[in-house]
């Protein structure tokens, strides 16, 4: 493949940086040179500067304006968020959804992951096979072939639907209901508890024996040990989780993309902040609205990572004081 | 037998729970083997007969592609991605970890932070760069920014890691007058290996899965990777291709599959280590 060639060699030092010889001042056997770090860093600075901070400036420029991609960008001061804030109700159909969403599948999908490790820790033998096995629909979770399997199971006449059927629950199919078709998405999500399950178990793990010990010699039971030893030791976990899956899910679309054939439905109710972004930036070609809503997506992540270390200071407990 | 029940719940119900959660990937393969008018009428689960040609009708691919062509393609594109990210992510990451320069701080905390930015917000304007470049419905997109060192987790995984080694072994290779380059590559990155490892293998899962990226930025039949013949497949075809439909998804998710067999061992080890996502 050609692309590897256009790499820079190590070696070659195009980037010499600020060759300021300080080198003499440090103290140690040897001389600390500067350029070589930046021969390592090109690739990243590169990338950094070119494929993120560029576009982000880009972005929030184009987020002011009105483009189609074709045309020149024409300004249009504060009208895309204007338009996106008061005018359109799909917009606020999307943001509902989304939070519907997170709110409902983040921590569920935690409670499972955490039952889970919990369970796998309690088994001796077979642990690693059913970690494995556990973990395998979140290896696939994220590809198009199990939205396809996900919504022929919950389809009219699916799986789901005629099982729930015979005990009495008639739902029909979810992905045609406006009301349930968002929460076939939310379960495919919860489905894949893998990734959160396996770093529950390593933080279960790495709790002391002794703790356990400790408190059964001071009479707690099981309950009382896990409320008082388990979810202290592990908060760094669950709030590290936390923070990751929601940031995540702020995100998710090939479900909703998959679920529904791309168009949302029915009745944009699956219509998730992702895929409305796509829908008006690549389908409908208003990529500064769209860019517009990218914004409004990282402020939205920003706020509630900030609010969620807030928080954490409160309920997270760090065994050593310097956290990690 | 108080304590065999104690012995025993736990194993039925991880069972239970192992049979629900891989029912839908039963499922899948069960339906992939599936004669057309099982699909539609009836609800067993086994098919009544296996129906090999759902798979010979797969293999045909979309739009006169073989299958064997896009699997190429996306093996082309997956395989270009894991070299892009284990390169460029391992020198950026033994900058941070190993060397010492104005700016680290700042670059590192910058490098952390991308972690946290949602794609969408330099998605519209990389489009246009590429647009720009020329270089939309080809691979370019989807390769280059792996070999500009794009996927923050992994830079951070690596320098995680790198952090942990003992600085020993470097210390007497540049006694031994080792400069930064001859280090790296013939010291720390074989001590690596673990996080390169775990790099690797997710970003092969990653982009063999991915399916957002590829839509936008390829268009034509030939370039097309599985995932997205898989959805152009769905759009052409009725129910009545149900059978043909999950067999090329069968397809499609074989290499993963394999590769999670092969790998899984390191693959669960580097999540629980670094907290990666699946």
């Amino acid at each position: 493949m050609s692309t590897v060639s256009t790499e820079a060699p190590p070696g070659a030092d195009r980037t010499d940086g600020p060759r300021r010889s300080h080198a003499p001042k440090r103290r140690g056997p040897r001389r600390d040179k500067q350029w070589p770090a930046y021969v390592f860093l090109t690739p990243w600075m590169l990338g950094a500067a070119v494929l993120t901070l560029v576009p982000m400036a880009v972005s929030l420029y184009l987020s002011f304006t009105d483009y189609n991609l074709f045309e020149a960008p024409s300004w249009v001061g504060l009208r895309n968020y204007r338009e996106m804030l008061t005018e359109d109700p799909r917009y606020w159909r999307s943001v509902g959804t989304t939070l519907l969403y997170v709110v409902v599948a983040v921590p569920l999908k935690l409670v499972l992951a955490l039952g889970a490790a919990l369970l796998l820790k309690s088994l001796g033998r077979g642990r690693s096979f059913y970690r494995s096995a556990f973990y395998a629909p979140s290896l696939l979770g994220a590809s198009m072939t199990v939205a396809l399997v996900w919504r022929a199971l919950f389809n009219d006449g699916g799986t789901v639907p005629d099982v729930l059927g015979a005990i009495g629950i008639n739902t029909g199919g979810w992905v045609g209901n406006p009301d349930l078709a968002v929460f076939a998405v939310v379960l495919l999500t919860v489905w894949q508890f893998g990734a959160p399950m396996v770093i529950f178990l390593a933080g279960l793990q790495q709790i002391s024996p002794d703790l356990y010990e400790a408190a059964a010699l001071d009479g707690a039971g099981r309950w009382r040990q896990f409320v008082s030893v388990t979810v202290p030791m592990l908060s760094p976990v669950v709030f590290f989780n936390l923070v990751l899956e929601m940031i995540q899910s702020f995100q998710v679309f090939t479900p909703a993309f998959a679920i529904s054939g791309g168009s949302g439905g029915p009745a944009d109710s699956t219509m998730f902040y992702t895929l409305y972004l796509y829908e008006r930036g690549f389908t409908a070609s208003h990529m500064g609205y769209a860019a517009a809503m990218a914004w409004l997506l990282l402020i939205a992540i920003g706020v509630v990572t900030l609010f969620l270390f807030r928080t954490s200071r409160s309920w997270v407990f760090y065994a050593d004081e310097e956290g990690r | 037998m108080n304590l065999a029940v104690k012995r025993w719940a736990p194993h039925t119900l991880a069972l239970v729970g192992l049979l629900v959660l891989l029912y839908p990937l039963v499922w899948l393969l069960a339906t992939s083997l599936k004669p057309a008018d099982q699909v539609v009428t009836s609800l067993d689960l086994w098919p009544s007969h296996l129906e090999w040609s759902n798979y010979t009708t797969a293999l045909e691919g979309v739009s006169g592609v073989t299958v064997t062509r896009l699997l190429g393609n996306t093996l082309l594109i997956a395989g270009g991605a894991v070299l892009g990210n284990v390169l460029s992510c391992s020198l950026a990451a033994y900058a941070f970890a190993r060397l010492r320069f104005r700016m680290s701080r700042v670059m590192f905390a910058f490098m952390v932070a991308t972690l946290m930015l949602p794609h969408h917000v330099v998605l519209i304007p990389q489009y246009i760069i590429f647009n720009q470049l020329g270089l939309v419905d080809s691979y370019w997109p989807l390769i280059l920014p792996k070999f500009l060192a794009t996927e923050a987790f992994f830079v951070f995984l690596i320098v995680q890691f790198m952090r942990g080694l003992p600085r020993e072994l470097e210390e007497s290779a540049r006694i031994d007058g080792c400069g930064p380059f001859r280090t790296y590559w013939s010291i720390t990155l074989p001590l690596t290996r673990p996080a390169l490892i775990t790099t690797a293998i997710f970003t092969f899962i990653w982009t063999w899965n991915d399916f957002f990226t590829q839509m936008i930025y390829l268009f034509s039949p030939e370039s097309f990777t599985i995932t997205l013949a898989l959805r152009s497949f769905v759009d052409q075809s009725s129910t009545s291709a149900y059978g043909p439909m999950f067999a090329m998804s069968v397809i499609s998710v074989l290499p993963i599959v394999l590769f999670f067999f092969v790998f899984q061992r390191y693959l669960v080890q580097g999540m629980a280590t670094t907290g990666l996502k699946g």
